[in-house]
């Protein structure tokens, strides 16, 4: 049977991997490549990256690392932040990646996502969902952008259904109120938008231990997990995470 | 003209470049060559057909660029390699925009359902199916009782491979299935006849197993 997905993330920035608390204070996690290849070693099933770099002048970095990469890990990568038109999309699957992420863009401009998916497959666009649970809105969770600073007043669980209808081939859900906290998954959010979708979710955002990971498969209806910090700071590794998950009744890839 | 020793058919469809990085990987001393001309490709030892996107759209692309008969010639003569959509085009027809094949081989190309679609645990099974699942070779036995494909060598029954895909393909001679898996029913995920063998996943992105297996394709002899 399938397996559930366990996708370490790396968050880039000038070339460095790095990891911050709701979006801020960064802290230097080392080298994109090296870790790329370790998690690949420990069994990682995808890795993604985030290029968080915030100056233009630095943005060639992170073809360059997708490149390295991709001649050495033999798995599928996904990459994202910046991603602003197709043109983009083209140049990292032409360094590499196998799938592009598209987050704020896709809230300025929907067809971009759809122009996306029919030139270069579904299968290679995730759209990426970064949600906060709201008290002022007639729905839960609203779709905020730029890094989390700016609202949209999208509901999240239909703009989710949205962007699968133009062609996103999986949806990286990701709770600005659990990033960086190591409180869990927000699973009820990630239920919600699961059983939206005919395509694949990855939930992201609060993974503090392994029974994070088992939650968020089984009580969120993740078809993938993501997490950072628990794998950069060596707390726990890729395998012992599988195993655990195993040991929990998920099917995984050993 | 220099000689190529695999080709990888490039009819300007997604991304070759994962494809040739891996082959570059277990092949170094090898020439390997992602091509759009097609003296190349008929100059080439062995052929890799690659694919991803809408069925339709690649075969269109592939005419457009003159390649059909290239690439039909090299799939009944020299060692071929087809991965996804490069699979999918070797039959008669799709439901992915009720569009012809390449008709090589009759069959069809069918769409997972997705309505109802349930795991044996009752959680509901997403399209596209997207990830690793388990792949169990099948080893015909009209040439040897036991022996597996050489594409199978070194390659555990059950190693799970990297798919991303909504459709799969249903030969209609079922003696060319070579590999299956399941979701949740089983399909067919890997065919082989004489020199050609053709995967739904992906064994550029499939870690060791991925590796073993485009290792096996460039040193096989059909």
């Amino acid at each position: 049977m399938l397996a559930k997905r366990i996708i370490p993330c790396l968050d880039v920035t000038d070339g460095r991997v790095v990891k911050g608390i709701n979006f801020l204070e960064l802290r230097d996690a080392g080298d994109p490549v090296e870790i790329a290849k370790r998690y690949d070693d420990q069994g990682a099933d995808e890795l993604t990256f985030l290029d968080i770099t915030a100056s233009s002048d630095n943005r060639g970095l992170i073809l360059h690392i997708i490149e390295q990469v991709a001649s050495q890990v033999f798995i599928p990568l996904t990459v994202g932040g910046g991603v602003r038109e197709v043109e983009d999309v083209r140049r990292l699957l032409n360094a590499g990646a196998d799938k592009v992420s598209i987050n704020t863009t896709a809230v300025l401009n929907p067809q971009m996502v759809a122009d996306a998916a029919s030139r270069f497959g579904s299968q290679c666009i995730v759209v990426a969902i970064d949600a906060k649970k709201v008290d002022n809105q007639p729905f839960e969770w609203e779709v905020f952008t730029h890094g989390g600073r700016k609202a949209t007043g999208l509901d999240a669980v239909k703009w989710a259904a949205y962007m699968a209808s133009l062609g996103a081939g999986e949806l990286l859900v990701t709770s600005m109120d659990r990033d960086g906290t190591k409180i869990g998954f927000n699973n009820p959010l990630n239920r919600a938008i699961s059983d939206a979708v005919e395509v694949p979710i990855i939930a992201s955002g609060g993974v503090g231990n392994l029974q994070h990971l088992v939650d968020g498969v089984k009580i969120g209806g993740a078809d993938a997990v993501l997490a950072a910090s628990i794998f950069h700071y060596g707390e726990y590794t890729v395998k012992q995470a599988k195993a655990y998950m195993a040991q929990h009744g998920i099917e995984v890839r050993l | 003209m220099k000689k190529i020793d695999i080709a990888v058919v490039d009819y300007g469809m997604g991304n070759l470049r994962s494809v040739s990085k891996a082959l570059e990987h277990v092949a170094p001393q090898k020439t390997i060559l992602v091509t759009n001309n097609p003296a190349e490709i008929a100059n080439a030892e062995r052929i890799v057909f690659p694919g991803q996107g809408a069925m339709p759209d690649c075969i269109r692309e592939l005419d457009a660029r003159g390649l059909r008969q290239v690439v039909l010639s090299a799939a009944k003569n020299k060692p071929f390699l087809g991965i996804c959509i490069g699979l999918q085009m070797l039959f008669e027809h799709s439901e992915e925009g009720d569009s012809a094949g390449l008709g090589l081989f009759k069959g069809n190309v069918k769409r997972f359902t997705a309505v109802d679609m349930k795991s044996s645990s009752g959680e509901k099974l997403k399209v596209p199916h997207m990830g690793w699942n388990q792949v169990y070779q099948i080893h015909h036995n009209e040439t040897s009782a036991t022996k597996p494909h050489a594409l199978w060598q070194g390659i555990e029954d059950g190693a799970r491979f990297y798919y991303v895909h909504s459709y799969y393909v249903k030969p209609d001679d079922e003696q060319m299935t070579a590999g299956f898996s399941e979701y949740p029913n089983r399909f067919t995920s890997a065919i082989a006849k004489d020199n050609l063998f053709a995967v739904q996943f992906h064994p550029e992105k499939s870690a060791s197993a991925g590796l073993q297996m485009l290792s096996n394709f460039v040193n096989w002899t059909p």
